[in-house]
């Protein structure tokens, strides 16, 4: 299979897009792919200064490689979430900041911008006093599982340090697979709020509210994993310890069944359904939620007095 | 014969047929994986060798 633009060995085959690439084409491409999204969606200009939330994992540290490169200032955010795990969480943060080591050296910019980056580092434990399997230990939360009780913390946490640092915008990785399982768990129990505010970009509608934007949601996560492959990034490979039956697991294995047998299956899926929304052709309830400042942090909420995260603490 | 790797499991193929084709004879998903050999992504369609080593990466990751 040769490459569409030089002819060369291709390294991957996008079958959605009918479209093989060598390995420094399909790098090219992937860059000015994100750039076209970035721009479709308005996610934000080039003088913006950006959080990107980083994991360690592929997605996360492939999304701060092409902001970095399209010479964006993007700075790095990672929530060391304290799972011990076979050393889960510190394996973790050793891939980020040997990509903050390199990164500098790797990332020649397109744009002669500036490509000064920080990373952020927040300890839950560290800075609360419990780690994440702890709290969710000790609060009962999530049916034994941690996974909610950690979305809750690291949401509070992404907006509280997007707000003090003044960003512009709160950038993660989430690639089209991650927002087709969630659009398909979504409309197979027909959850129209969620269904409402599932976009690119979710705004700052409120005072103490964070702009978050997905510049990978047009992506397949095969193609952000080729990326970070081919651009050489070491990310870590192991999945959460927790993560094990997740749900979401299950509703990507599905889609990407259907895939298989109708390529494109997962992009029309996803991108069809935001079209839709777009053109009002989806009558889902518009969002009126009330919010208020939590009397604890200051963050918004919907409940009266706390917040859910500061309820966790007490 | 070709050695196909992914994770802890290994398995031995016959060469000669593409990675894609390796992919599902071993009842995996050929969305789910991408292939690399010596050290380099392949596409699906790349002919298998004799003593070829073919290390799959899982791509589904969340929670």
């Amino acid at each position: 299979m040769k490459c569409k633009k030089c002819g060369g060995v291709a390294v991957i085959n996008m079958r959605h897009h009918r479209l093989a690439l060598c390995a420094d084409h399909y790098l090219d491409w992937f860059v000015t792919y994100t750039q076209r999204t970035i721009e479709k969606f308005r996610m934000f200009g080039s003088g913006d200064r950006l959080l990107v939330a980083v994991s360690g994992g592929k997605d996360s540290l492939a999304l701060w490689d092409v902001l970095l490169r399209l010479g964006y200032q993007a700075d790095g955010l990672y929530i060391k979430l304290g799972i011990e795990h076979q050393g889960y969480s510190d394996r973790s943060l050793d891939y980020v900041q040997r990509f903050l080591e390199t990164s500098e050296a790797a990332n020649p910019p397109r744009a002669p911008r500036p490509t000064q980056h920080v990373l952020h580092v927040v300890d839950i434990k560290g800075t609360y006093g419990e780690s994440i399997p702890e709290l969710a230990r000790r609060t009962g939360r999530g049916r034994g599982k941690p996974c909610s009780v950690c979305g809750l913390v690291k949401r509070h946490v992404m907006n509280r340090v997007a707000q003090e640092g003044g960003y512009a915008a709160l950038a993660t990785g989430h690639n089209l697979d991650d927002e087709a399982a969630v659009l398909l768990q979504n409309t197979l129990r027909w959850q129209t709020g969620y269904l409402a505010r599932q976009a690119p970009v979710l705004e700052a509608t409120q005072p103490g509210l964070s702009r978050k934007v997905k510049p990978f949601c047009r992506l397949y996560e095969r193609e952000t994993a080729a990326y970070a492959l081919v651009r050489g990034i070491d990310y870590i490979y192991d999945e959460c310890p927790h993560a094990s039956g997740a749900t979401t697991i299950f509703h990507k294995e599905l889609l990407n069944r259907l895939e298989g047998r109708s390529p494109g299956a997962k992009h029309s899926f996803y991108l069809d359904f935001l079209r839709a929304k777009k053109k009002g052709q989806l009558l889902l309830p518009a969002e009126e939620v009330e919010l208020h400042p939590c009397e604890k942090c200051g963050q918004p909420t919907t409940a009266p007095g706390l917040c859910a995260f500061c309820r966790l603490w007490q | 014969m070709v050695k196909v790797i992914l994770r802890n499991r290994e398995w031995e193929l016959r060469p000669g047929m593409t990675v894609r084709s390796a992919i599902l004879k071993l009842g995996l998903d050929p969305e789910a994986v991408l292939a690399v050999r010596d050290g380099q992504l392949i596409n699906e369609a790349t002919l298998t060798r004799d003593g070829d080593t073919i290390k799959l990466v899982a791509v589904i990751s969340g929670g």
